[in-house]
């Protein structure tokens, strides 16, 4: 329907599950790879999901995207360009190659992420190959849709543990018809106060980082609230670039040799005393640290204040996503077993157990 | 086919000792309010779908959470069936009890435990009403988004229970998307958190699965949610129009042109006419639809929008657009609209409330056929629209008293919603299965589909005491459902290839 690469390939994965299932060969999900340092190490016969992509439907004025899992991300967002509009949730690439299904298997979110919501509350429908060797259907593309449990949205960040995803419908945005980002100077104590008052005022404040010596935030709006909040902030004009930039870790803070940490947070928690460097992202729930403390260590720091921690340095610790208390991991066992009863879908991926 | 629970198709339910139970529950717990005389149980009968009605075997009203617990606890040992209830005014029948069940009442958790303006979240017990947050939080100029038309009454838990949703989902969301965290207790009374303070949390997203659950999965006892900072400045515009095609078109331009308003509804005429008799909001009685449109935001920005909709509007063929000129006319405008249901409730003796949701260039043929079923069954049919995000609100007009008007108005229902299955769209928006759509849960889902999902259920609640019956229908229940909607050798939908 859209270009060249529209290609029905489910069949063909299928048939690899059903296979799976019957020799109880662990699996192991991949698009382009793009993602493959998140997670724990895993091994398992690869699933390429690459053969089954192209756009199966986009309506703008219904405001709803339907992909294949192995559509190139960069094709969704050209397409979505193309008629102003986007996924608000900014979702990060880390690669060219990176797939709409690795995008809502991690379920990772850009910088609006706060404002906006995560890749899972855009989530309407998914198609799912299951642990039964089902193709099935879950939500729909329509916004509202509460029949049955929402598989759909359990699916985003399950790291293909549940089951593989074929094929995703997702709200789309039309694009604010202004955006603008400045730069302001102050230590991260202040930039958090006033993030922390801001954001009890409708301001249009759509992204907001802290690099140690300077705030920098994107506006956007219509141009009315736009124009209004810049010459009420002030600060220097910043190149919108500079939010790709940040998502993509392409920044310099990123490239240090230190191992890389995300810290969850709530959005008020003051700055934390931990050694190595902190970039401060999402107004403050979501903070970077480049630091050689103990996971332990950090752990202990990051529960304390209610958010939690994940390694984004591949193969560095055996749990890079935080440990779950003991009844909830065992209700987690509990659905993997009933999903996924074979255990073939990336067994081990997210925790050991799993 | 019946919906009240039917143990030969929705399976067999264990056989309890009534007395035995209370003694029990009235030994362990000598505090505990419990209700079990007939003329006690007999309020908590329904919920807001009165027109279904089961005498619990006992009601139980807890004042805190270890009596909560406790009744969990010991109905698990003794396989008691457990249906939880807020302010039971959900319209599917989620909180319908059952004659070998216990009915868990939570409206008396009714504290709202922190508001934290700087961290924009609101901490409260599951029996808050919806409304009584935005009040908590009116002071530091926040609130919260979620607005079904009962905020007045039903309770944040029940929200979280059925995903409920408002006029202003298609901007702000609906519950799912405004909860950080929700504490709850699985069927054995072990106390799980699922989500957190922060914006995510590690493992899967039991908390997206968790809402709009119908009270299947666990318990919910307590509830963290978001909190938005109140908008500077909110406009509607009224717009009336000669025609439903018309006014579904323009919404579709309203969108085109970039703009995503706060609400966006339409009515149609047999609506507008009962709106304005009961709530004289100013509405045009002669026009075929009318829309409402609400711009909010910054004061610039809302203007901006404004002018750039009343355009779109009159561009799409609009006989009027009016702006609300103030506040109270903008509350008015409003009124009508949210209290369409009991406006259209003067008009009959009874009404049924659909809640398909389609795909919104799918209107038009919808009203169309909606028009003709309303002719075929004779009942009059009233339709309010949630424009913006597609979920439509048939009112079927029918008397109770006149024998098989009822069945009449169920059968018409049913169709109505396999008809939005049949456009691509859902059997339920915002008002959630419950036993209300359980049999249409059979159109929408294949029997691979359900059986999925009765291993999701499985995964929290083996022994299926949790509200049982509701949201998902037995193979068997679709099996006899199936087999009744056979007519002549032919499927209904024959060209849908998922039936």
């Amino acid at each position: 329907m859209h270009g060249t690469g529209d290609i029905d390939d489910s069949g063909a994965l299928l048939e690899q599950v059903n296979q799976a299932l019957e020799n109880a060969t662990p699996l192991r999900i991949q698009g382009s790879n793009s993602k493959a340092f998140l997670g724990r190490v895993t091994a398992g016969e690869i699933l390429d999901t690459r053969s089954h992509r192209g756009i199966v439907s986009y309506d703008p004025t219904e405001l709803v995207v339907t992909v294949r899992c192995g559509t190139p991300l960069v094709e969704l967002m050209q397409v979505l360009d193309a008629a102003q509009q986007m996924l608000p949730c900014e979702p990060p690439s880390f690669g060219d190659g990176a797939t709409v299904g690795g995008m809502i298997a991690c379920g990772l979110s850009g910088p609006r992420r706060p404002w906006s919501g995560s890749v899972r509350d855009f989530v309407l429908g998914t198609r799912v190959i299951t642990g039964l060797g089902k193709h099935l259907r879950f939500g729909g593309e329509v916004m509202k849709n509460v029949a049955g449990y929402d598989v759909s949205r359990l699916m985003a960040g399950s790291y293909g543990t549940l089951g593989l995803i074929t094929e995703v419908s997702l709200k789309v945005l039309p694009k604010p018809r202004q955006s603008v980002s400045i730069s302001l100077q102050m230590n991260s104590e202040r930039a958090l106060q006033h993030l922390a008052q801001w954001g009890q005022q409708p301001l249009p404040i759509c992204a907001a980082c802290h690099d140690g010596e300077h705030l920098h935030l994107r506006l956007e709006g219509g141009g009315g609230s736009v124009t209004a909040a810049q010459d009420r902030l002030g600060g220097q004009w910043l190149d919108n670039a500079y939010w790709a930039d940040l998502n993509e870790q392409r920044l310099s803070f990123f490239d240090e040799d230190q191992p890389l940490w995300r810290l969850s947070l709530p959005h008020n928690t003051p700055k934390l005393s931990l050694p190595g460097r902190q970039l401060i992202d999402w107004g403050g729930a979501q903070r970077w640290l480049k630091s050689d403390a103990e996971a332990t260590f950090i752990r202990q720091v990051v529960e304390e204040v209610g958010g939690h921690v994940t390694c984004y340095s591949h193969g560095l610790i055996d749990t890079p996503f935080q440990p779950l208390p003991g009844p909830l991991l065992r209700y987690h066992q509990s659905l993997k077993q009933q999903l996924d009863p074979r255990g073939i879908f990336n067994p081990g991926r997210l925790y050991a157990e799993l | 086919m019946n919906i009240l629970y039917d143990e030969r198709v929705d399976g067999a339910l264990p056989d309890v000792d009534k007395n035995a139970l209370l003694q029990a529950l009235q030994t362990q717990w000598p505090d505990l309010e419990i209700l079990h005389q007939q003329e006690e149980l007999k309020p908590y009968e329904c919920d807001g779908l009165s027109a279904y009605r089961t005498t619990p075997m006992l009601v139980v009203l807890p004042r805190d959470i270890a009596q909560v617990q406790g009744v969990l606890r010991l109905c698990h040992q003794r396989q008691v069936p457990v249906v939880a209830r807020g302010a039971g005014t959900g319209l599917s029948g989620g909180a319908l009890p059952l004659e070998k069940g216990v009915l868990l009442v939570m409206a008396r958790f009714n504290q709202i435990l922190h508001i934290d303006p700087a961290a924009r979240t609101a901490r409260v017990q599951p029996g808050v009403r919806n409304l009584a947050i935005s009040q908590a939080a009116a002071p530091h100029g926040l609130y919260y988004a979620p607005d079904p038309s009962s905020q007045i009454a039903c309770s944040i838990g029940g929200n979280v229970a059925e995903n409920a949703g408002g006029v202003h989902c298609l901007k702000y969301g609906l519950t799912v998307h405004n909860v950080l965290k929700v504490d709850i207790l699985t069927v054995d009374g072990e106390h799980l958190t699922l989500g957190s303070n922060a914006l995510d949390s590690p493992g899967l997203d039991l908390l997206a699965l968790f809402t709009g659950s119908e009270g299947m999965l666990g318990v919910i006892t307590e509830v963290t949610v978001k909190l938005l900072p109140k908008p500077q400045s909110a406009k509607v515009l009224l717009a009336a129009f000669d025609s439903v095609e018309k006014a579904g078109r323009a919404v579709g331009d309203i969108i085109a042109a970039g703009i995503i308003p706060g609400g966006l509804e339409m009515m149609d005429n047999l609506a507008i006419r009962a709106a304005e008799d009961f709530i004289h909001a100013g509405y045009p009685v002669d026009a075929e639809a009318i829309l409402l449109c609400e711009l909010d935001g910054v004061e610039a920005d809302v203007q901006d929008d404004c002018d750039r909709v009343r355009q779109v509007l009159e561009q799409a063929g609009a006989t009027e657009v009016r702006l609300a000129k103030d506040e109270a006319e903008r509350v008015r405008f409003w009124a009508g609209r949210k209290n369409a249901f009991p406006a259209v409730g003067r008009l009959s003796p009874d009404y049924y409330c659909m809640d398909g949701t389609i795909p919104r260039r799918a209107l038009p043929g919808v009203l169309h056929a909606i028009k003709e079923l309303s002719a075929e069954y004779g009942l009059r049919v009233a339709n309010v629209f949630h424009a913006g995000d597609g979920n439509m609100h048939p009112l079927i007009l029918f008397d109770a008293n006149t024998p098989g008007e009822l069945e009449r108005a169920e059968t018409l229902g049913g169709k109505i919603l396999e008809l939005c299955v049949k456009v691509g769209g859902s059997i339920t928006g915002e008002h959630g299965v419950g036993r209300e759509k359980i049999n249409q849960m059979c159109a929408q889902f294949n029997s691979d589909e359900l059986t999925l999902f009765h291993a999701v259920k499985a995964a929290f609640d083996p022994s299926g005491l949790l509200n049982p019956g509701k949201n998902i229908p037995t193979l068997h229940r679709c099996a006899e459902f199936g087999a009744m909607h056979v007519h002549a050798g032919q499927l209904p939908f024959p060209d849908l290839e998922r039936f």
